[in-house]
Formats: structure tokens, C-alpha cells, sequence
């Protein structure tokens, strides 16, 4: 048996698979794009179901995106032209991926408008009123968070009014603080999107149970940060315990609540339409609301599309937001050799 | 002078409801300034509660007659005050830098956490102070470390790292909790010569451990604690050579070595984990273990040319080969990286070899399919390092080692007597047959992973650390188990471990490890008697010895 002797008995594998591994060693830069890259063949994906759903519908096109609206000869001739439904299905196809990479959703019949600046003008309030719901949500559940985690009477105090929060409907919510700082009050407009102030009650009626639901978790991940190891060796270099949170715990307990929030987040564009009603705001979850009821199959399409679209941005953001946060992960941070 | 610690009547409590749990019984602790005192004992020894107590972080209810550090008493101490303590009058070092230092923040992030720097508001440049102290910690190049993260660094750097996040402020005493526990032996030689190194410069030191031999060389006193109290305390050698407390003799008698080769380890007549303490009455210091039954002529395992690569030029294994007779015992031994585990999952048939071949009984056994190996697979199993997470938690101890008795066909009553029968050679009762592995020590899990592995009578039993993670007087009776159970079945045994001292104990023959290849092969006496090869003799050096 000699020990020293190195049988290497393969020079196969050539250089193609030499480059796929500097590929992947590429660090960083390669993991994030491979992620960009598998959100676009989802996307690319929901067009392609789209197109097939139109085609696949029972009855025929023209009467399905027509909805509701009367057929006259000018209108059909209209479809066929938009569609090109008198060209080969490839073709169709493939006119349907430029017009929709162009942002042309095409027509509403229904409403006599152009989709896209349908959508356009009215994502904007949603958008508003989702971005100002997460923040209150992010904002209550990093308080509840830091200040509970691991304190008896805080800690079932906090627990109580997230149980309270996550299991009071947002429309119910909504009236609530409609009731008592709109109509007692006076502090808050009543409804519409003119003013930042209308936008308080409807991002906290929206924020609060979604941050309930977040607080909860991150609690969770901060108790169980501050149990490990390093937290003791931390404690003993004098830190404080609010440092600690903060500075330490905060980011382990981020892992399981990011990808909790992307979610969450992508449920509230749909999620958005209760609290648009309940607080008169014009926004995305009525328009869907209306097409959907209406038949309006172009817009029903846009905006599957556009949700696609959220999902996969939120997903792709969770993604390189994990990296960021757990440098564990990226595969350019291999283990050292001595 | 006054001492640097001065504890009188320390008492440590858990209360649970009307329950007192006392963990630490009134001792008393002095260390002086340029002292390195060392508190020995096993878990639960309520030795690690005790060095927490010190820096106010033991969670527990403390009570004292007197609690002087540095001269002030600390028995009015409210959480503030004791911030203000820690880290400038006391650090504190832990085992295993992976889970004790932040692994989401640079080292030089931490470091300037530990200098106690604003780190977000006003951040204070503390890169020069930070690389000299790297530096003095025996960190070459430091400002590569320093934007690393702890998963970056070697286990050797990375323990300089978490010593110097405790010396930062330049504490007049370091408590050293286990500091060496996870390493590899030569890089736990570093950690200790670092930490002689601080002695020689008159730093102060409280080192805690389970292991007498890795404080042998740095203490100058010992206190050896049992159950919460001091049983015997005095200048270190006088502990090492003269131990009076049958307790102390316990434990040194249990550090597994050349000298300790076919004796046991543990007292002969211990059967359970948690027994009282023996008799004062001198007993005979070694007890020889039963005899092996080697048959030369039966060749249970062969390993020819082993290579098993990972992406294109790294070898995790390059040219390993080796037998294994009937009722023979070899040692593979490596620090971690070097490919030992690799070796064990390719005999195991895990990992297909990239080439090379494997023979079990002399048939083929790699490159198969695994449905034609799997009506073989009972003639060899597995011990491996944590016992605890090879068991299914929601599994009963009889069903733990029942469900081994699937492959062989022994149901029913048939297979409830063997269970017994298994569990009693482990030295457990049938009354745990309903417990849930949560529920059991450490020793006991281990002895139900062995009781498992030997139930279906295996021909060979491929043991992966399996004592690591353990105390050395529990420790101890597992390798005792091990050693009279493989001299009583015949089987063959493929042990893994880095631990020099226990490989030497227990194997017949041995295989030197590193990066992937055989280093070097022989009898265990020869080669470590005579190693020929620089990397064994660093080895054997690096090995804490009891004197």
C-alpha cells in the first residue's frame, strides 16, 4: 500500500465544466443575476398563461375581450386587428410578448380605454397606500419586537394586542379609526386621496394586522438570537442589552420575518381593495374588482400580469436582501484554508 | 494584596416554582493577581454557571457571604454596574468562535463592538487598534481578517478573534470557558501555547474544563468540583500526581492514552452516568479489558485506491486504501478537512467513490445499486458523533434500536428481547425502553446509538467522533462499552476520530489523515511510537499530556 503515490486516473472533465464552475465561483454579482434571471422566466412565464388562456377560453376570442360591451362590426374589426387574430398562432404569440415587453395592454372595451393608462393612474394611490401600510407595519413590529422579546409581562402584553390585531378584519378596522378619528375626532379626512393625512388611517387600518403578524415572528427569531452563544459573548464585553438587540439580535430575527413580509406584501395589492372601499380611495383593487365583474378581460389579463410582476420583484428583493443579511450564504465567502 | 476575586460561600439557584435547584453549594473562590487557576469537573458540575457569576450573566439567584472583584463588592451590583465590570475588569472567552462570535458581522466589526466604539452613530476609526491587537493575538496579516466574517477564518484564527473581542479592553482577568473544546489538537496546542503566553506575560487566567490534561500545562492551581461543590482543591501537580478525592482520581484515570491501552478507562462497576461517588477505599487503579479476537484470515473490509473529488483539482480523498479483519479495531485519524469523514461515507456506500473500489465480506460493495446493497446493509452500521440527532425525536428508545431489527426480520417478541438484551449490555435498564431522547444525558444517548448499532450483530461498525462531543469521564465508559462489546462480538470496528489519545487507546491499528491522503499506516504502537512521518510526530506533540 503506498501511500504516496497519486493515481490520478481522470483528465476528463474538460474545460467546459471548468468554466461552469468559475461561473458559479463568480461570486456575488452571478448569484444575484441567476436570481434576476429565474424572476424573469416566471414572468415570461405568466405572459405565455395568459396568451394561452385567452386561446384556450371556451367560445371565441373577440366575444370573450369584448365582455359586456355590444358587438358592432367596427369593434370585432378592431379585435381581430389589436390580436391579429387572422395571422398564424406563433405569430400572435409572439406580437402578444412585444406589445406586453411595450407595456401595451391593450384595449378596455368595456370602459373605452387604453389599459395601460388605466392601470398607470391608478396603481399609484395603491402603491402609495401599500408602501405606507408596510412601513407601519415594519415600524410596529420592530417595537413590539425589540421591547417584548424575552420579558414576561411585555411580552404577553405585546401578544395579546397582536392576537387582537390579526384577528380584527382591516375593513372592521378601518371603521374603527374612521369612527373614532374621523367622525369624533376630527383629526383625519373621512375618505379620498388628496392630502398625506388621508393616507394615515387607511395605511394603519391596512399595517396594523399585517405588523402584528410580522411582530410575532421576529419576536420569535430575537428570543432565539439572544439564546445563542455569541449573545452571552457579547453581554460580556459590556454591551448593553439594547444594543444587543438592536445591533445583533435584529439581524437574525430579520431572516425568517423578510421572507414572511415579501409575502405579506404581495397580498396586500390584492388585499388593498377593502380598505380602498371602506376609506373612498381611488386605487388597483377596485379597478380589478370592477373588470372582474364586468368581464373586462383586458384588464383582468393586465393585471394578472402586473401581479406576476410584484411577486417576482418582491421574491427577487427577499432573495438579495438575504444575501445581504446572512453573508453565510453567498457562495463567494467560502471557508478559508489556514 | 487583595486578591482579584474573592468569593466566600457562593450559592447558585434555579428556583422553579416551590423548588429551590441548587446548582453551586457554597464554595470559595480566590484568585490573585498573575494566577492561572483552573476549575475542572463535568457538566453539570456547575462550573461554567460559577465563571458566569463572575461577570453578573449566570441567570441564576447568587448568594454570598462576600463577592469582592478587584477590590469592590459586587453584592449591591445592579445590572449597570456589573456592564461597567465586564469586558474592562473581567473577559470572558468561550468554546467554538463559529456560534460565539456574531457570524452576520465582520471581525472588525465585532472588534470595535468589543472596544465598546459607538457603532453606528459616530463611528470611532478603530482599524489600527484593531489590527495590533489582532496581532497580539497571533493573527498574521490582519488587515485581511479584519472585513472577514467568522465562517471566513480557519477554527484556529477564528478562537485568536474571539480572544481578542475579550482583551480588547484589556481585562485584569480573562475567563476562559472550555476555550479549546471543538479544536483540532494542534490547533488547540496554539490556543493553549496563546494562553501560556499571557500567563508569561503576568496576565490573570480562569480556565474552565472538563479535561484535566488540557489545564495540566498552564494552571497553577486546580479545584476540582463535583455536583456544585469543591471536592479537592490544591497546587496543580500535587493534583495530577497525588490526587486524594476518589473523584479526582476518577477523572484522570479516564484520559484515554498509550499507557491506558487494554485497561479500562472507567471504574468497573459503574452503570449508570449519574452514580454516587465510589467508595474512599483505595481501589486498583486499572482494570484490564477483556481480550480481542482477531481473525487475521477473515477480511471484513477492504478499501483499495479511494478518490473521491470535489469540483475539478480539489480532493476531498486521494488514494486511500486499507483492510479491516475480523475483530480488529482501526483508527482513522485527521483533523477536520482532512477527508476522514469522506472515508467513512464511501465505506458506508453514501458518497460513490470517483475511483477506487470498496469490498464488504470481500463482494463488491461500491458502484452497486443501492437495492442490491440494502439486504447487506444490516452487517454494517453506524455510531456517528451526535447521537441525539440520529435518533427521530418522537421516537421511543425502543423503537430507536427496534427499528435497526427491520433489516435482519426480527418482530415482535423476538424483537423485544433483543432490545432488552442490547440495552443491557450497554449497562441501561429496560425501564428507559419508553424513553424520548430528549430525556436521556449525553452518555445515555450514546449508549443507545451503540446499543442500535450492535443489535443486528453487525460484522462491521464504522464509528464517525463518536466521543467528541463528550465529557472525558463519560467519555470514558463509552469507550469502555465500546472496547468489551467488540471484544465479545468479534466485530470490527473502523473508528474515526481526531483524537490521538483515544485512537491509541482503543485501535489496533491506525491511519494517519491529511488533506485527503494517507500521511501515514502501521500498528498503533509503532507508528506512535516512532512516527516517520513530520505531520504524525506534530501530532503527537500537540496532544495535552497529564504528567
Amino acid at each position: 500500500m503506498d501511500s504516496r503515490n497519486t493515481s490520478v486516473a481522470t483528465p476528463v472533465p474538460a474545460f467546459a465544466v471548468s468554466r461552469l464552475f468559475r461561473l458559479r465561483r463568480n461570486g456575488l454579482t452571478a448569484q444575484i443575476a441567476g436570481r434576476i434571471g429565474s424572476g424573469l422566466l416566471v414572468l415570461w412565464a405568466a405572459v405565455t398563461l395568459s396568451f394561452v388562456s385567452v386561446h384556450l377560453a371556451p367560445g371565441d376570442i373577440v366575444s370573450l375581450l369584448i365582455g359586456e360591451q355590444l358587438r358592432t362590426p367596427e369593434v370585432e374589426a378592431a379585435i381581430r386587428a389589436e390580436w391579429g387574430l387572422d395571422e398564424p398562432l406563433p405569430a400572435q404569440y409572439l406580437s402578444y410578448l412585444t406589445r406586453v415587453l411595450h407595456g401595451d395592454f391593450g384595449r378596455s372595451y368595456i370602459l373605452q380605454t387604453e389599459v395601460s393608462q388605466l392601470v398607470l393612474s391608478q396603481i399609484l394611490p395603491t402603491l402609495k397606500l401599500t408602501a405606507a401600510a408596510l412601513f407601519v407595519a415594519i415600524v410596529f413590529a420592530l417595537v413590539s419586537a425589540v421591547l417584548s422579546a424575552g420579558r414576561r409581562v411585555p411580552r404577553s402584553i405585546a401578544g395579546a394586542l397582536e392576537l387582537t390585531l390579526v384577528s380584527t378584519p382591516s375593513f372592521w378596522l378601518g371603521i374603527l379609526l374612521l369612527y373614532l378619528f374621523s367622525f369624533t375626532l376630527k383629526l383625519f379626512p373621512v375618505s379620498g386621496d388628496r392630502s398625506f393625512s388621508a393616507l394615515v388611517l387607511p395605511a394603519l387600518a391596512l399595517g396594523l394586522p399585517l405588523g402584528a403578524v410580522i411582530g410575532q415572528v421576529l419576536r420569535q427569531g430575537l428570543e432565539r438570537a439572544l439564546e445563542e452563544p455569541f449573545a452571552l459573548t457579547v453581554r460580556s464585553w459590556g454591551t448593553s442589552e439594547f444594543v444587543l438587540r438592536l445591533r445583533h439580535g435584529l439581524r437574525h430575527a430579520a431572516l425568517p420575518a423578510v421572507t414572511l413580509t415579501g409575502w405579506l406584501v404581495g397580498s396586500l395589492l390584492s388585499g388593498a381593495v377593502i380598505t380602498e372601499s371602506v376609506f373612498g380611495r381611488p386605487g388597483l383593487g377596485r379597478v380589478t374588482v370592477e373588470a372582474v365583474l364586468g368581464h373586462d378581460m383586458p384588464v383582468v389579463l393586465a393585471v394578472a400580469i402586473l401581479s406576476a410582476l410584484v411577486y417576482v420583484t418582491l421574491s427577487t428583493l427577499v432573495d438579495v436582501l438575504y444575501l445581504w443579511l446572512d453573508p453565510r450564504l453567498r457562495s463567494d465567502s467560502r471557508e478559508a484554508v489556514r | 494584596m487583595t486578591p482579584l476575586v474573592d468569593i466566600r460561600d457562593l450559592t447558585i439557584a434555579f428556583p422553579h416554582g416551590r423548588q429551590d435547584n441548587r446548582v453551586v453549594h457554597g464554595i470559595d473562590l480566590t484568585i490573585h493577581e498573575g494566577e492561572t487557576v483552573a476549575l475542572v469537573g463535568e457538566s453539570g458540575s456547575g462550573k461554567s454557571v460559577t465563571a458566569r457569576t463572575l461577570i453578573g450573566l449566570s441567570a441564576g439567584v447568587v448568594g454570598a457571604s462576600r463577592f469582592d472583584i478587584a477590590g469592590d463588592s459586587t453584592l449591591g451590583f445592579r445590572e449597570r454596574d456589573w456592564r461597567r465590570l465586564r469586558g474592562t475588569k473581567i473577559g470572558f472567552v468561550l468554546q467554538d468562535a463559529l456560534v460565539s462570535l456574531d457570524p452576520l458581522r465582520t471581525v472588525s466589526q465585532q472588534l470595535s463592538d468589543a472596544f465598546g466604539h459607538p457603532g453606528y452613530f459616530g463611528r470611532r476609526d478603530g482599524r489600527e487598534e484593531s489590527s495590533a491587537l489582532l496581532l497580539s493575538v497571533g493573527i498574521p496579516d490582519p488587515e485581511r481578517r479584519l472585513p472577514q466574517y467568522p465562517h471566513q477564518l480557519s477554527g484556529g484564527l477564528r478562537q485568536r478573534a474571539l480572544i481578542a473581542t475579550a482583551i480588547a479592553r484589556q481585562p485584569s482577568l480573562l475567563i476562559a470557558d472550555e476555550p479549546t473544546t471543538a479544536l483540532d489538537a494542534t490547533v488547540q496546542k496554539q490556543i493553549l501555547d496563546l494562553l501560556a503566553e499571557r500567563k508569561q506575560a503576568g496576565h490573570t487566567l480562569l480556565l474552565i474544563s472538563h479535561d484535566l490534561a488540557v489545564v495540566a500545562r498552564l494552571a497553577d492551581r486546580v479545584l476540582v468540583m463535583k455536583q456544585g461543590r469543591i471536592v479537592e482543591q490544591g497546587p496543580t501537580k500535587q493534583i495530577l500526581t497525588q490526587p486524594t478525592h476518589p473523584y479526582t482520581r476518577q477523572l484522570l484515570d479516564a484520559v484515554p492514552s498509550a499507557s491506558s491501552r487494554g485497561f479500562r478507562l472507567s471504574p468497573a462497576t459503574q452503570s449508570e452516568t449519574d452514580a454516587p461517588a465510589l467508595p474512599a477505599a483505595p481501589v486498583q487503579r486499572r482494570l484490564p479489558l477483556p481480550p480481542k479476537r482477531i481473525d487475521a484470515t477473515q477480511r471484513v473490509l477492504s478499501a483499495r485506491g479511494l478518490v473521491k473529488r470535489y469540483g475539478v483539482d480539489s480532493f476531498a480523498v486521494n488514494n486511500v486504501s486499507f483492510e479491516l479483519a475480523a475483530g480488529e479495531a482501526l483508527g482513522i485519524v485527521g483533523e477536520s478537512g482532512s477527508g476522514k469523514t469522506t472515508v467513512a461515507k464511501m465505506v458506508l456506500g453514501l458518497v460513490e467513490p470517483d475511483s477506487g473500489t470498496v469490498l464488504v465480506d470481500g463482494q463488491p460493495w461500491s458502484h452497486r445499486s443501492e437495492a442490491e446493497r440494502r439486504a447487506r446493509r444490516a452487517g454494517m452500521q453506524l455510531i456517528a458523533q451526535d447521537a441525539l440527532s440520529s435518533f427521530d425525536p418522537r421516537y421511543t428508545v425502543e423503537k430507536i434500536v427496534g427499528e435497526s431489527l427491520d433489516t435482519v426480520g426480527v418482530f415482535g417478541r423476538d424483537r423485544r428481547q433483543r432490545v432488552v438484551e442490547v440495552l443491557d449490555a450497554v449497562r441501561l435498564g429496560p425501564d428507559l425502553l419508553h424513553r424520548y431522547p430528549r430525556e436521556l444525558s449525553g452518555g445515555q444517548r450514546q449508549r443507545v446509538a451503540i446499543a442500535r448499532a450492535f443489535a443486528p450483530r453487525p460484522k462491521l461498525l464504522i464509528a464517525d467522533e463518536p466521543v467528541s462531543a463528550l465529557d472525558v469521564s463519560v467519555q470514558a465508559q463509552v469507550l469502555d462499552l465500546l472496547a468489551e462489546l467488540q471484544a465479545a462480538s468479534g466485530t470490527a470496528l473502523l473508528f474515526i476520530s481526531h483524537d490521538l489519545g483515544v485512537i491509541h487507546h482503543l485501535t489496533d491499528r491506525v491511519l494517519v489523515m491529511k488533506d485527503g491522503r494517507t500521511v501515514e499506516t502501521g500498528a498503533v504502537e509503532t507508528v506512535f511510537a516512532a512516527p516517520a512521518h513530520s505531520y504524525t510526530r506534530a501530532l503527537l506533540d500537540a496532544v495535552p499530556a497529564l504528567p
